[in-house]
């Protein structure tokens, strides 16, 4: 395979072109040589060719590959955009790419096993932290990359797209990864804040599709707009909570990856989790639900992981707890309401 | 079932003594010196912005800081005239706060003189003074005095001084990665990282290195061991610069970071107690001071920076773990854990290791009766954690070969970033500490006392552990069979991480459990006044000491193995 001489400039790697990795792509695009990878052949060629794919408007200087080699080769950041599902399954197949020198982005919510072979989370008793891992750890956990950041906030892919104004949070342990974001992404309709609790930014991201699918229940029931105010707050404690169990800070839960983020989606009716909320709601049982989605919602697998955590380590996270038995013990969401409404939650902030 | 330890002598990797790095810096100490001082007051600088305001207030401060420190906590060591320098100091600090006509760049200039005399006083009274001829005559007392009683102690008879019968290397045993380290000594340098537990740590480490055949290594030893003359003698003669915890100002310790930074880009091997001081607890050190082992970090980078970019230029971090039945301090060490765990308070750096005749009579002890010690050298890493191979290449998790380089590239380009390499900092403590509980060597003496210990903590779960050093020792027994199953018990979950390479045994473990049992009760502390464990008459576990009985048992802390009570 040709491949580019070094020493002409790199271009920024994007990996996946789903709608959020074709909108950062997108964004990318503006001010930089992109190239993106996607998996399947055709699709690369559609985006070379016709610089588009599944209906949405592919920057014409973007180049595609679906060659992990070649987007390692010819980028030094690279910004991994792709389902939490097959994020395990991508990363190993780029580790065997990547060095020491690359830069990793990623814009996945969602949360993996570390479990030995043939285990499962039908199989295991319990469920530790360290069997737990965010995306950023299985970046570090599969590649020799370090400097490793994420990308989290109310960003809606078809908002983005239009080009209204929005902002994201860059999280790294690392200065110069949020640096760097912010110099790619930041332009006068969008805003980039740095955070370097990238464990905090990254569970708040994957803790609020708890809420949101709780969101798309209380909606789906016809409650209103109290009982909204009342889920979104006690949502942001039990989010607060859970990230202090698996060690993110209350701080991070505060900022536009969590409450920010957590306000977007319960109002955002076309998303996944809201929409699996919504449906419960409406009397379908979780598997009516799924057999009709082409994507599994996040925030599913979320509430079965946090559930066995919190069961493992001995808190209580009612929200999610309810959750589950309605999701996987055949619990009535009404049921689950009452039990809410009952449950003795004394005090309204606990953790400032 | 004895293991074969290293028993011969390896021939030196370097024969020549003045091509020994440590000897060739010693003959340009003191350019190299000033070099120092140099560099660490462009950090000082660096750090402060040159802004002449901050200047004078961090040279207020050490002067306040310092002033204080030899009024209330004064050392034998410490020079005749630290009076007067810092004097002088205070007073030129006053004529350039007074002097009305200095405009800012000469009062930058005039504090800037100030700080250079700080530095230089400071890189002066850090470095060593290494002499070869020293060292030679150092190790052959150590070999040669240490041999001889031992086997004046073991070989009965009165010829037996002149017995030949046991070498130091039957009661050191030295196991690991012996050829690994000794062939990365002639490639690139070398960082050990041991842990610490015992002031007789530095000589034996001293000794090992000698006994491989390696040049001898610089290393940072407390300024408190300088105060005798006789162990001075030692620690210059292996190759020690001098580190005070007496001082934390910001030029002293960035005078410290850079005489140990540019010494390892010189070419010096170098030691890191990475815990900072001895291990209170007697747990295996888990938060490392990470303000030396940056300075690893750094001089891998500037070599790379420098463009040495094969393996000459890269530096080697190689754990090494120090296995002791007894350690002597046990007592005195525990106590002071426990008053600061116990409750916040401040307490002073103190030199309980004070007199020579302490000394020689711990020795003496050490040397003459049983209590084995073993030192298990790991594999290499690199600065940042990864293994190497035999050429010095570093390998990623799956063997595939990378660049250490690349770490510090960005865009291309190796570039400067500190925060960055704090992170890396945390990243080789992490990895070291993994390290250290991969090669740590479980001798009888740790089993037995950490199975008594738990026993003892699982039948009063009420208490903590302030309460539990508290029980009447003559209110705790534990049943002989009881004791077996429990440490049966144990031993098998402890050779299943072995199995997994989590952790090391001692070869007497591959005993019978009664067997393993008496050798661990006889070795454990066995020189204490009260002996932490014993079996009475009716062969039951019983102790004499809980908070030493405590500290042996915190050597196997860090393993999950306390989920078995």
């Amino acid at each position: 395979m040709a491949l580019r001489n070094s020493s002409k400039t790199k271009r920024i790697g994007v990996v996946g072109v789903g709608s959020f990795g074709t909108a950062i792509a997108n964004m990318l695009a503006e001010k930089n040589e992109v190239m993106v990878y996607a998996r399947k052949e055709e699709v690369v060629e559609e985006i070379n060719t016709v610089h588009r794919t599944s209906g949405r408007e592919i920057h014409p200087s973007i180049r595609a590959t679906f060659s992990p080699e070649e987007l390692c080769k010819s980028c030094n950041i690279l910004f991994f955009m792709i389902p939490s599902a097959a994020f395990l399954e991508v990363v190993r197949n780029f580790g065997p790419f990547l060095y020491p020198y690359h830069l990793i982005i990623h814009g996945t919510k969602g949360l993996a096993l570390n479990l030995g072979k043939g285990e499962s989370l039908d199989t295991v008793q319990k469920l530790k932290r360290s069997q737990i891992l965010t995306m950023s750890e299985v970046i570090l956990q599969e590649t020799v990359a370090v400097r490793v950041g994420c990308l989290a906030g109310p960003n809606i892919s078809k908002e983005l797209s239009v080009g209204f104004p929005a902002a994201t949070v860059i999280a790294s342990k690392y200065n110069e990864v949020i640096l760097e974001g912010q110099r790619l992404l930041r332009s006068e309709k969008f805003q980039v804040y740095g955070n370097s609790d990238i464990i905090g930014v990254e569970l708040s991201g994957v803790l609020k599709n708890i809420i949101a699918i709780a969101a798309g229940a209380l909606a789906g029931l016809g409650l209103g707009e109290n009982a909204k105010g009342l889920l979104v707050s006690r949502g942001m404690v039990e989010m607060v909570h859970l990230s202090k169990a698996l060690g993110g800070s209350v701080q991070s839960v505060m900022g536009l990856a969590g409450i920010g983020d957590l306000v977007t989606t319960c109002n955002s009716v076309d998303s996944r989790n809201f929409t699996v909320g919504f449906r419960l709601a409406k009397g379908e049982s979780l598997d009516q639900i799924l057999a009709s989605m082409d994507e599994v919602a996040e925030g599913i697998n979320t509430i079965r992981v946090m559930d066995a955590f919190i069961k493992t380590v001995g808190i209580r996270a009612p929200i999610t707890e309810n959750l589950h038995r309605v999701l996987f013990e055949d619990l009535a969401i009404e049921d689950a309401l009452q039990f809410l409404m009952k449950y003795p939650f004394s005090v309204d902030v606990d953790f400032v | 079932m004895d293991e074969k330890y290293i028993k011969h002598r390896y021939a030196p990797i370097i024969p020549s003594k003045d091509e020994w790095p440590v000897v060739k810096l010693a003959r340009e100490r003191k350019e190299f010196v000033k070099k120092v001082a140099d560099l660490a007051e462009a950090r000082v600088l660096g750090l402060t912005g040159k802004n002449p305001e901050i200047i004078k207030e961090e040279l207020e401060t050490t002067l306040y800081r310092e002033k204080l420190r030899i009024k209330q906590n004064p050392w034998a060591v410490d020079p005749d005239d630290e009076n007067s320098f810092w004097s002088e100091v205070k007073s030129s600090l006053l004529q350039i706060n007074t002097d009305l006509s200095l405009d800012k760049s000469k009062r930058f200039q005039a504090y800037q003189k100030v700080l250079h005399r700080i530095t230089s006083r400071y890189a002066e009274e850090i470095a060593s003074n290494f002499k070869a001829s020293h060292y030679k005559f150092t190790r052959s007392v150590v070999t040669y005095g240490f041999s001889r009683l031992l086997n004046a102690a073991r070989v009965k008879g009165i010829k037996s001084i002149f017995s030949n019968q046991y070498t130091l290397q039957d009661k050191i045993q030295i196991t690991g990665q012996t050829d690994q380290i000794r062939d990365l000594a002639t490639k690139g340098t070398i960082v050990m990282v041991p842990t610490h537990f015992s002031n007789l740590d530095s000589i034996l480490i001293g000794w090992i290195i000698s006994v491989l055949g390696m040049p001898p290594f610089i290393y940072g030893a407390g300024m408190n061991l300088f105060n005798i003359s006789i162990f001075a003698y030692f620690m210059n003669a292996l190759g020690a610069y001098k580190v005070d915890r007496r001082k934390k100002n910001l030029m002293y310790l960035e005078t410290l970071k850079t005489y140990s930074k540019e010494a390892i880009q010189f070419g010096c091997h170098s030691l890191f107690f990475p815990g900072g001081t001895r291990s209170r607890s007697g747990m295996i050190e888990s938060r490392l001071k990470l303000g030396l082992l940056s300075t690893a970090i750094e001089a891998q980078r500037a070599n790379f920076q420098n463009g040495f970019n094969d393996s000459s230029g890269k530096i080697f971090i190689v754990p090494v773990t120090i296995n002791y039945h007894f350690v002597l301090e046990a007592p005195s060490l525990i106590r002071e854990h426990l008053s600061i765990t116990g409750q916040e308070r401040y307490y002073k750096e103190n030199d309980e290791f004070s007199t020579s005749y302490k000394i020689s009579k711990f020795l003496l002890k050490f040397f003459t009766k049983g209590s084995d010690i073993s030192v298990s050298i790991g594999r290499a890493m690199d600065v940042l954690g990864n293994y190497v191979d035999q050429d010095g290449k570093s390998l990623d998790k799956r063997g595939r070969q990378i660049e250490t380089r690349d770490y510090f590239i960005s865009d291309g380009k190796i570039t400067v970033d500190q925060q960055r390499e704090e992170e890396y900092t945390h990243m080789l403590g992490k990895r070291i500490v993994e390290e250290f509980h991969k090669i740590n060597r479980v001798f009888s003496s740790h089993l037995v006392a950490f199975v008594a210990f738990e026993s003892i903590k699982a039948k009063n779960n009420k208490l903590d552990i302030f309460d539990l050093i508290r029980l009447p020792e003559e209110d705790i027994s534990i049943p002989y069979e009881e004791f077996k199953t429990a440490c049966q018990l144990v031993m098998d979950r402890v050779l299943e991480l072995k199995s997994q390479g989590m952790i090391d045994i001692a070869p007497h473990m591959k005993r019978s459990m009664d067997e393993i049992i008496t050798h661990g009760i006889d070795n454990v502390g066995m020189y204490h006044a009260k002996r932490p464990l014993i079996r009475d008459k009716q062969g039951d576990i019983v102790t004499e000491d809980m908070s030493l009985l405590y500290f042996y048992h915190n050597r196997l802390h860090g393993y999950g193995l306390e989920k078995l009570f």
